[in-house]
């Protein structure tokens, strides 16, 4: 029984649930991921850990409505419970004292990067966080990522609120500006190709978090090889986190997209239902 | 009917199978199977019980077919072997029990396969089973690591010595291999539901999503519980190191089969796994994992064709899968080794580039090698590719557990006991084996069950199980 105890819309389509399960709260650590099903007919989907509570008992994921699996987790209130929940999966992000650190977020991925600004504060680094949205209306959890980061730079798109431009556009400016011993990033795949672009140019240690397509997460089937430095990696055991310099982008890419079609038949079938049902 | 010849089973057609997934032997009714077992010669020296890895006492139980006795079949049987429905589905009985028959001397031997599932059959669809009493709790705890077929034998068997058993199970169904990789056309899921049923009704304790290793360690496994069993199994697919791997619609047999199986992707979008459905599918492989995903394409409506790198004698699948395939029409090419994987414009796999093999010198398993003749490359086109070139042992579990010794491709060590280099953990199945069979993983589970009895009464470890 993985009951929802708390619900909250952080913006139109990303949601936060906190979940009531006890032994992943005990063992979790910053970089991790669950995966999770909603009822009998659902997928196994993975979602990577936000915040976690051991006294409590509880986990909290923040997801965005993309495809149908995810829009109707969108709909699940407080008090409601979820199939399956397992975890944590994966190897937690390498959190070490590395000295000057610069963690980015892109869009949902921020729920990630607070979780791991948080533990890198926590083991003594200066934690600098760049943050980025596409407009005023989506950002989020800024209050959260303050308290963790040493310096807070917030981005949107269209200037609307904070930096105007691209997380990739304050990176440059801070790695012209002096040296950093590590940057780690998580968001959108073409937001941590760029990241790692600028960081290969300043010759600076990166560290990416990456949300390819699984089933079981545990190493059984594949569905989530990445290319990392010319080898096949299977991101939920190996990753997820890699090396941001020997990652394979475009392939990450194009795997992410083996299944538009099929998801966008099944998003459009479930709204018709649901349109019927209502 | 001459003496040499089977009763035969019961079947559907190949047109009709083709367009379900519903299993393809309908198996033996009552008469036809009396009438199968009427053939037994009742051998003194019955061979076929040699050949049975866990010496299920066959002749004795084919007699009592015979005479009409099917609950004392059923109770024969289960001496030996405590999931009959499952084995005599799946064992690969013409290199055990039938191999041995000396029938196969003037025609077919006894299908003593079909003989053992009908009694299981029949003892389960009639109810007639008795659920095995279980003594007093003995105040000791067991904890199983994974619910495929060793992990529910020793968990029978230690359940029924008073023992009070825990199974962890990763996925979130029961049932391990059984349920995510063998297809329900030749295993349906209600006859492991069943017997995972009867163990919970004997007090066996199941929990899904826990991945022993991430969730929960065998350490503190070890403070609760008086001795940890794992069992496995082989869930770690191997990959062909070759140019276009990762194109879009190249599967391991494992994702392929677990989104069909376990995830019901066949019945998408009324489930909400995918799976992609086109036009030509190429397998690669020779087992009997190869076969289940072939037939599996299949039934969603590829045309398929089977690569193999060997003959049709060296294939390792169970002769009624290779027949069963035949018949449906999948197609083989043989004597072909994958180079390249081609891929379109979108990074979806299009063709696979193939090189022709002649057999050579015999390899360490005793099979002709297979070496590739220069200038022989050609391409099979193919918009699904599924490779079925084995499995090997998960390593999720002891990736932080330095003191569980491991061989050179992970399969966990142990003595002939099933003790690993652990105290108190003793493992089995296709975890120790790599891949195997479902028969010897349950040998293996009662093997355990017994080694953990008495290491749990007696409290004595040898001082190096493996060296």
């Amino acid at each position: 029984m993985f009951r929802i105890v708390r619900k909250e819309t952080l913006s139109e389509k990303i949601k936060l649930i906190e979940i009531e399960a006890p032994l992943i709260a005990r063992k979790a650590k910053a970089g991790q991921f669950v995966i999770l099903r909603l009822h009998e007919k659902g997928e196994r989907i993975p979602l990577t850990l936000h915040k976690w509570d051991p006294e409590k008992g509880t986990i909290t994921l923040v997801f965005q409505e993309v495809g149908k699996t995810t829009t109707e987790l969108g709909t699940y209130e407080a008090g409601d419970v979820l199939a399956d929940v397992v975890g944590p999966l994966g190897k937690p992000t390498e959190i070490e004292r590395y000295g000057k650190v610069i963690v980015v977020g892109g869009g949902v991925g921020v729920a990630i990067a607070y979780a791991v600004a948080k533990a890198m504060k926590k083991a003594g680094n200066h934690v600098t966080s760049i943050i980025g949205f596409r407009s005023k209306d989506l950002v989020m959890l800024e209050d959260d990522m303050r308290e963790v980061s040493h310096e807070l730079i917030v981005c949107t798109d269209d200037g609307s609120y904070g930096r105007k431009g691209f997380v990739t556009e304050a990176l440059k400016d801070l790695l012209d500006e002096r040296r950093y011993d590590l940057v780690f990033a998580v968001g959108p795949v073409i937001m941590m190709k760029f990241v790692s672009k600028i960081t290969a140019e300043h010759g600076v240690k990166t560290i990416v978090s990456l949300n390819p397509i699984m089933v079981d997460g545990t190493g059984m089937c594949g569905a989530c090889r990445v290319t990392v430095g010319g080898e096949v990696k299977f991101a939920c055991v190996d990753g997820p986190d890699f090396d941001g310099h020997q990652v394979d982008y475009d392939e990450l890419m194009r795997r992410l997209s083996m299944y538009v079609e099929e998801e966008k038949l099944a998003l459009e079938r479930y709204l018709r239902n649901r349109e019927v049902k209502a | 009917m001459k003496v040499g010849d089977r009763v035969p089973v019961p079947e559907q057609s190949p047109e009709e199978r083709i367009k379900n997934f519903n299993e393809v032997a309908l198996g033996y009714t009552a008469e036809l199977a009396m009438e199968e077992a009427r053939r037994c010669l009742r051998c003194p020296r019955p061979f076929c019980v040699e050949g049975c890895p866990v010496h299920i006492k066959i002749p004795e139980f084919i007699k009592l077919i015979a005479e009409g006795d099917f609950v004392g079949a059923y109770k024969k049987i289960m001496e030996d072997d405590l999931l009959p429905a499952i084995t005599g589905r799946v064992c690969p009985q013409e290199e055990q029990c039938e191999g041995k028959c000396v029938l196969t001397k003037i025609g077919k031997p006894i299908n003593i396969g079909k003989l053992e599932r009908f009694v299981a059959d029949y003892v389960r669809e009639n109810n007639l089973e008795e659920i095995p009493k279980v003594p007093e709790w003995n105040g000791k705890k067991v904890a199983i690591i994974g619910s495929g077929p060793t992990g529910l034998t020793a968990a029978g068997d230690l359940v029924r010595m008073g023992y009070k058993v825990t199974i962890f199970e990763a996925l979130h169904e029961l049932g391990g291999v059984l349920i995510y990789g063998i297809p329900e056309f030749r295993l349906p899921k209600a006859v492991v539901r069943y017997e995972i049923d009867k163990l919970k009704q004997m007090g066996v304790e199941f929990k899904t999503n826990v991945v022993v290793g991430k969730t929960v360690t065998i350490d503190e496994l070890l403070e609760e519980y008086d001795a940890v069993y794992i069992g496995t199994g082989a869930g770690t697919p191997n990959l062909l190191r070759i140019p276009g791997i990762n194109l879009n619609n190249i599967y391991s047999a494992n994702e392929f089969l677990t989104r069909v199986n376990l995830m019901k992707a066949f019945k998408f979008p009324e489930y909400d796994t995918p799976v992609k459905k086109g036009k030509k599918a190429a397998i690669i492989g020779g087992g009997n994992v190869a076969m289940d995903a072939a037939r599996t394409a299949l039934r969603l409506g590829y045309e398929v064709i089977v690569l193999y790198r060997r003959t049709y004698e060296y294939m390792t699948a169970r002769e009624e899968e290779i027949i069963h395939a035949i018949d449906e029409g999948v197609k083989f090419e043989f004597l072909v080794s994958p180079i390249e994987f081609l891929g379109d414009e979108n990074g979806n796999v299009k063709g696979v580039k193939l090189i022709r093999n002649e057999l050579g010198e015999p390899d360490a398993s005793g099979r002709r090698r297979p070496v590739p003749i220069p200038g022989s490359e050609f391409v099979v086109e193919a918009d699904l590719v599924v490779i079925a070139i084995g499995q090997k042992p998960n390593k999720i579990l002891y990736q932080e557990l330095p003191d569980l010794k491991v061989n050179r491709w992970g399969g966990i060590i142990v003595d002939e006991r099933q003790r690993t280099s652990m105290r108190g953990v003793f493992a089995g199945g296709d975890a120790v084996r790599g891949e195997a069979t479902v028969i010897l993983a349950m040998g293996d589970g009662r093997e355990a069950a017994k080694a953990i009895d008495e290491y749990i009464r007696t409290g004595k470890w040898p001082e190096q199980v493996c060296s």
